[in-house]
């Protein structure tokens, strides 16, 4: 049996790592937005954050490969910016991994959002806060479940995607060659031993995450108000 | 004292809210007002969170809110507190970092006057052994004396609450309510209290304004305002009663006198020193009359009054004004007992009070 290449396993948690902290930054405002907004948009806007629920991946992957290509919109810009291209590479993973996990860390953090609602906030204007402070002082630390969700959904679905991957990023080791894609790789030259091996692995660390998260969980004292 | 000017109105649907007013807020001013009237509203246009308002508030000299000019003042920026009916405390902040929170963004600027102490608002409110508990672990009473010193730690102008004894029981409501009094005199901040209680209004209120279907129905003195029959209609569950001033004598067999004029009064004992001015409101069906001293009564309470007026409705009931040594009593009786009695006006009666629980309010002047 050849050693095992663990090159995959570390880019996997890599790109985890940088979709998750992409998806905060991008969707904390927009969950902010659908959770207190009254505007006519909001269902158009939650429906097209939905729709990664449904699509089947390689429907969003043959879209994102023309819309990240080198002749896309998206990755004409890239390259200019850059002069590299986005398909094929690791920014461009992230880029669809960004978008493919969307919805998992943008509705945990509406959800929480909308839980905590506009009287603490209210409360918090009284007393001299502003938005900002409101925000980081109050609705955050209260939402603080919907924030642990999020990065955890959108961290495990990210390990755990394949078809999108496989379409944008195709198998490219070190650059593009995660996990997931690693096994279906072994399991396609039948090297069973080393599919197990990374599959366990996968299986054990989803698991043990998610036990993680479910304890502390627990403890967190229940939001009310 | 501050002085509110307000020119506003707010139309949400089948609601409007239309008011006009210069209100000299110094100590209690109850907003009083049937469910539905607009109070709660109108102290969120005033805080600045219900901007859909169009039309004038300013505070002092400062504009709040100023459609026509575009002038709206975010409520970080208005230096007033404001109590909410269910406290709204932090939930993920101790009691003591609720405090905090609000202290740090005090309103307080150097130039104005004293700030706030803290240690002041803890030993008012007794909120010592409360300070490391989650607001959670507090009963509905505790948590709005919390979030009273919270208001009161941002060194507001003006202390806004809005039914802050609504969700408590009866029991819970008269231990909070000296805790309100006490604010009003140690800390000096007007406060306008919105409530649909007639009995924190009597004891907690020098000013009243009455707010009926988005408009002020009158504004004034409270004993005045609430003994104007024709106002009667407008508040809806307002029992008819009028406000006696009394001195409290002394407590014997835990019942305390109270004088009026050359009269005495008894109620159950309240812990005041004797000599204390208090005021008190006397329903109109607590009142019944005799024209004769009787003798061997159950009830201990016995003014010599004299009758002013008669109103008989149309209803089986008679509404008597009674003068007792220059003040007012009302008294409700049936028609009948006003035949039957031939009670005239200028007549002397016997007004008869059952000892009910003391609702009045301590004067401190």
């Amino acid at each position: 049996m050849e050693s095992l290449d663990l090159g995959p396993v570390w880019l996997s948690l890599q790109l985890a790592t940088v979709t998750v902290a992409v998806l905060l930054v991008i969707g904390t405002p927009l969950a902010w937005w659908l959770a207190f907004t009254r505007s006519r948009f909001k269902p158009g806007i939650e429906a097209l954050v939905a729709l990664p629920l449904v699509l089947p991946p390689t429907v969003l992957g043959f879209y994102m490969l023309i819309l990240l290509g080198p002749a896309g919109a998206i990755g004409r810009f890239w390259v200019q910016l850059t002069d590299t291209a986005l398909t094929f590479s690791f920014s461009g993973l992230v880029v669809a991994s960004v978008i493919y996990s969307f919805p998992f860390a943008v509705q945990p953090l509406q959800n929480a959002f909308e839980g905590v609602g506009r009287a603490p906030l209210e409360a918090a204007a009284t007393l001299g806060a502003k938005p900002m402070d409101s925000f980081f002082s109050v609705a955050s630390p209260m939402a603080i479940r919907g924030y642990i969700t999020a990065i955890v959904l959108g961290f495990a679905h990210t390990l755990g995607e394949f078809g999108v991957v496989l379409m944008v990023g195709g198998n490219i080791p070190g650059a593009t060659r995660v996990v997931s894609i690693a096994i279906y790789e072994h399991v396609e030259t039948l090297s069973y031993g080393q599919a197990h091996i990374l599959s366990a692995g996968l299986l054990l660390l989803s698991f043990f995450v998610l036990l993680g998260v479910y304890i502390f969980n627990r403890r967190l004292p229940v939001n009310r108000i | 004292m501050a002085i509110l000017s307000i020119n506003l109105n707010l139309s949400l649907g089948d609601f409007s809210l239309k008011v006009s007013e210069t209100l000299k807020l110094d100590g209690v001013t109850a907003l009083f007002g049937p469910s539905g009237s607009g109070k709660t509203t109108f102290l969120n246009i005033l805080a600045g969170l219900e901007k859909r308002s169009v039309g004038t508030v300013s505070l002092g000299g400062e504009t709040w809110q100023d459609t026509q000019h575009r002038i709206f003042v975010p409520p970080y920026s208005r230096r007033l507190g404001y109590v909410f009916q269910d406290g709204r405390l932090f939930s993920h902040l101790s009691v003591e970092a609720n405090l905090l929170f609000s202290q740090k963004r005090s309103h307080y600027s150097a130039a104005t006057t004293q700030p706030i102490k803290t240690e002041e608002v803890i030993k008012s409110l007794e909120l010592t052994s409360l300070l490391q508990r989650s607001p959670e672990s507090l009963s509905r009473g505790e948590q709005q004396r919390v979030a009273m010193g919270r208001a009161l730690l941002n060194n507001p102008e003006v202390l806004l609450m809005d039914e802050p004894l609504s969700a408590l029981d009866i029991g819970r409501k008269r231990e909070i309510i000296p805790y309100i009094e006490r604010l009003a005199n140690d800390f000096s901040i007007p406060m306008l209290y919105v409530t649909h209680n007639v009995e924190e209004v009597t004891r907690l209120a020098d000013t009243m304004a009455l707010l009926a279907n988005g408009r002020i129905a009158a504004i004034g003195d409270t004993a005045e305002v609430l003994e104007r029959t024709d106002l009667w209609p407008l508040t809806g569950r307002l029992e008819a009663g009028a406000i006696l001033q009394a001195t409290v004598g002394d407590t014997k067999n835990g019942m305390t006198s109270l004088s009026i004029a050359d009269e005495i009064l008894r109620i159950p004992t309240i812990e005041v020193i004797p000599g204390t001015l208090v005021r008190l409101r006397v329903q109109a069906k607590e009142v019944a009359l005799a024209i004769q001293r009787p003798d061997n009564l159950s009830i201990r309470n016995m003014l010599t009054a004299h009758v002013l007026k008669i109103d008989l409705d149309e209803t089986v009931f008679a509404e008597l004004l009674l003068d007792v040594g220059g003040q007012h009593l009302r008294s409700r009786v049936t028609r009948e007992a006003v035949e039957e009695l031939m009670l005239h006006e200028g007549q002397k009666v016997f007004a008869l009070i059952k000892s009910v629980a003391f609702e009045g309010r301590l004067l401190t002047n």
